[in-house]
């Protein structure tokens, strides 16, 4: 029985090649590639969403216990662990509540020209930002509190998808203030 | 792990569960919101009160990385919680949340887990669990390394079909009062079950597990603690869990020797059993399992179907501790086995005796 | 929602293209398999492991010294696999076997390339039966045949 204490000696001296293949270059990997298929079928909630998205619609949730609203609707208040009956539908302006400048493509993602500004989104009314491109003006324009609008793709394009809103550009209106932008309006209810 | 003073008393106070064939009204999410506020209200327990929570799932039965973190919304993690997860079945979680209780930081544990494996293609899954170089090019899915398993009991002698039916017969009319059970009937006959066709020679449809969606939600708590959330905990006397080898070509795949010393170790052997619930993929599983419990009549093994009546990868061993907790809970019984495995062919065990006061 | 409508789907898939170092022991075996070579390890009770392992499965320790054993060997146990799995390297129905090669103590996982399961019996002798093009992968064997047949060199 092994020493557990004592790590085992490296292999790669020790091992004795068969001589029939000693001689011969060694296999030193193996491709075994993994492709799995899922069907998923978004819950309630997001289908919701999405049916209303492609009419440029954006709905969110509202928090039973404080009137939170959370967008895009997942059918449940994180913070509670609540189940969210009651839908809202929000406009399609709002702030930057926080924004990167990415430098690096995304593999797959031609259509995106480096460099690009991701932002979270917070639209009037929302509680919570989401994900989106920021655009129509020089990437070094873009400010937390800068006042956003959604630029949808055309009619005929819409579908039931993320896809629908191409970026969020500036609307030139006056910022909103750091203390009240983003996640910093956390604690303040709604307005 | 013997009956020592130097282990805390934990016990389970609370369960919930619930299993369908296909989740579509509502997603993971939603159903976890649902049973983890069930389990902890029967308990009067807050998530504020909560000192630990800990989760299984896979990700690879989402398809989605980090799924698990979604999951927590259904928990209500704000302000933050002191969390952890496994890539395993809820069983595994529990254990971790039992040790955790053992070290005396934390007096209460919520425990869950999930699976929705109608998204995927499970048997696909499940073969990039496998050796990587020898055995997971070749795509062998689960339900056909259960039939070599089988096939070598068969061919041994050990079982025979008519058993795999009698077991197949056990689930299915068990299984008719659980309305967690994918798969039952009162009225199941036995001339039915050996007349079908093997679909994985030599296991037929019904000696398969029925695969189901659903999940899990179980709260463990310490001393006085639990007495105080519960009348008459089903208190953790034993828990433990082994693994054999995952080469397949060196184990007895009529034996599962994890098992046998999981159960050992977790005190099986202290006292007698009024029931049993164990986690096998097939009828001749649910056999090798009885033989290495060594489980005879005065115990009731799978009264919930077992996970031939409904098997949610991920999420079936916690069910089968929650199902014993449940009956102890309820003063239907005093002392039970619950098994959950994992790995192909029973290659990992996992044992926890529970006992009423 | 309007219960006419069918709920959304969309496949999603979830692609690794992974390339797996081997190392010296499992390295052995695949360019064995490139050289229509089969290969096991002995571990220190003198049996032979096949496929070979770098550490033995029960006492933990380096094992080094491969040995070559036969490409013929006995089916321990098996099962039908119909229709093969997508990304598994058969088109056709086939049985699912563990096969003990003469000269190993151990069995490997494999297909039997026969018609029909009723060609199958655990006992039987089986031969490997190896692809054309070979590149090092548990797939250059196509299979294994019952070895009454013409071996297919």
């Amino acid at each position: 029985m092994a020493d557990p204490n004592f790590p085992p000696a490296s292999l790669s001296q020790e091992v004795e090649i068969p001589e029939s293949i000693s001689g011969l270059e060694p296999v030193r990997s193996v491709r075994s590639p993994i492709r799995l298929l899922y069907d998923f079928v978004p819950s309630p909630p997001v289908q919701e969403y999405l049916r209303a998205y492609s009419k440029k619609k954006i709905l969110g949730h509202r928090s039973p216990i404080d009137g939170a609203v959370f967008v895009p609707p997942r059918g449940v208040d994180p913070r509670h662990g609540v189940l969210i009956e009651e839908s809202v539908e929000l406009s399609d302006k709002g702030h930057v509540g926080n924004f990167c400048v990415t430098h690096l493509p995304i593999p797959g993602r031609d259509d995106l020209e480096t460099p690009y500004v991701s932002a979270w989104i917070h639209l009037d009314g929302a509680s919570v930002g989401f994900l989106g491109l920021v655009a129509g003006c020089e990437n070094d324009e873009v400010h937390i509190g800068m006042r956003v609008q959604a630029v949808w793709k055309e009619e005929e394009e819409l579908g039931n998808t993320a896809e629908n809103i191409l970026y969020w550009k500036p609307t030139g209106e006056p910022a909103v203030p750091i203390e009240k932008a983003g996640n910093r309006a956390w604690d303040q209810t709604n307005e | 792990m013997s009956k020592s003073n130097s282990f805390r008393d934990v016990a389970v106070v609370s369960v919930a569960s619930h299993q369908t064939k296909i989740l579509s009204e509502v997603n993971e999410v939603q159903l976890m919101a649902d049973l983890i506020s069930k389990c902890r209200n029967s308990a009067g327990v807050t998530q504020e009160e909560i000192g630990f929570t800990c989760s299984g799932s896979s990700d690879f039965l989402a398809g989605q990385a980090f799924s698990f973190v979604h999951t927590l919304d259904s928990v209500g993690a704000f302000p933050p919680i002191c969390e952890s997860h496994v890539e395993m079945d809820g069983a595994f979680a529990l254990y971790e949340a039992w040790v955790k209780l053992q070290i005396g930081e934390v007096d209460t544990a919520l425990v869950y887990s999930y699976g929705k494996p109608s998204a995927g293609s499970i048997i696909d899954v499940l073969a990039t669990q496998l050796d990587p170089y020898y055995v997971s090019p070749l795509w062998p899915d689960c339900f056909s390394l259960a039939a070599l398993q089988a096939r070598l009991l068969l061919d041994k002698g050990l079982i025979t079909l008519e058993k795999m039916a009698e077991i197949s017969m056990r689930s299915q009319k068990n299984g008719s009062d659980n309305p967690n059970a994918v798969r039952s009937s009162k009225d199941v006959l036995f001339e039915n079950l050996m007349n079908e066709p093997p679909i994985v020679d030599p296991l037929r449809a019904s000696d398969i597990s029925e695969i189901a969606d659903g999940g899990c939600a179980v709260i463990l708590a310490a001393g006085d603690k639990a007495k105080s959330f519960c009348e008459r905990p089903a208190w953790i006397k034993g828990i433990d869990h082994r693994v054999d080898s995952h080469t397949l070509g060196v184990r007895d795949l009529t034996r599962s020797p994890s098992a046998f010393l999981a159960a050992e170790k977790a005190g099986r052997n202290t006292d007698r059993l009024d029931l049993a619930e164990i986690h096998g993929m097939t009828s001749a599983q649910e056999l090798i399992l009885e033989k290495e419990f060594d489980l005879n009549e005065e115990t009731m093994v799978n009264l919930s179907g077992g996970s031939l009546a409904s098997d949610t990868m991920m999420a079936s061993g916690l069910i089968r501790i929650s199902e014993v907790a449940s009956r102890i809970i309820s003063g239907q019984a005093d002392r039970g086995l619950a098994h959950a495995t994992s790995g192909p062919c029973l290659q990992q065990n996992l044992v926890c005796i529970l006992e009423g006061e | 929602m309007s219960e006419l409508e069918k709920p959304l789907r969309a496949e999603l898939t979830v692609e690794y293209p992974f390339t797996r170092t081997t190392g010296t022991v499992i390295g052995a075996f695949m360019t064995g398999l490139r050289e229509k070579r089969l290969f096991g390890i002995k571990r220190s009770d003198g049996s032979v492991l096949v496929p070979p392992l770098e550490y033995d499965p029960v006492s933990s320790e380096p094992l080094t010294e491969m040995i070559e054993v036969s490409q013929s060997g006995v089916v321990e146990t098996w099962t039908w696999i119909d229709p093969p799995r997508p990304q598994s390297p058969w088109d056709d129905p086939h049985a699912l076997a563990l096969i003990r090669l003469d000269g190993s103590d151990t069995s490997m996982l494999h297909a039997v390339l026969v018609g029909s399961p009723s060609e199958m019996r655990t006992g039987m002798r089986v031969t490997a039966q190896w692809k054309e093009e070979r590149v090092g992968h548990i797939a250059d064997l196509e299979g294994f045949i019952q070895e009454t047949e013409e071996i297919d060199s």
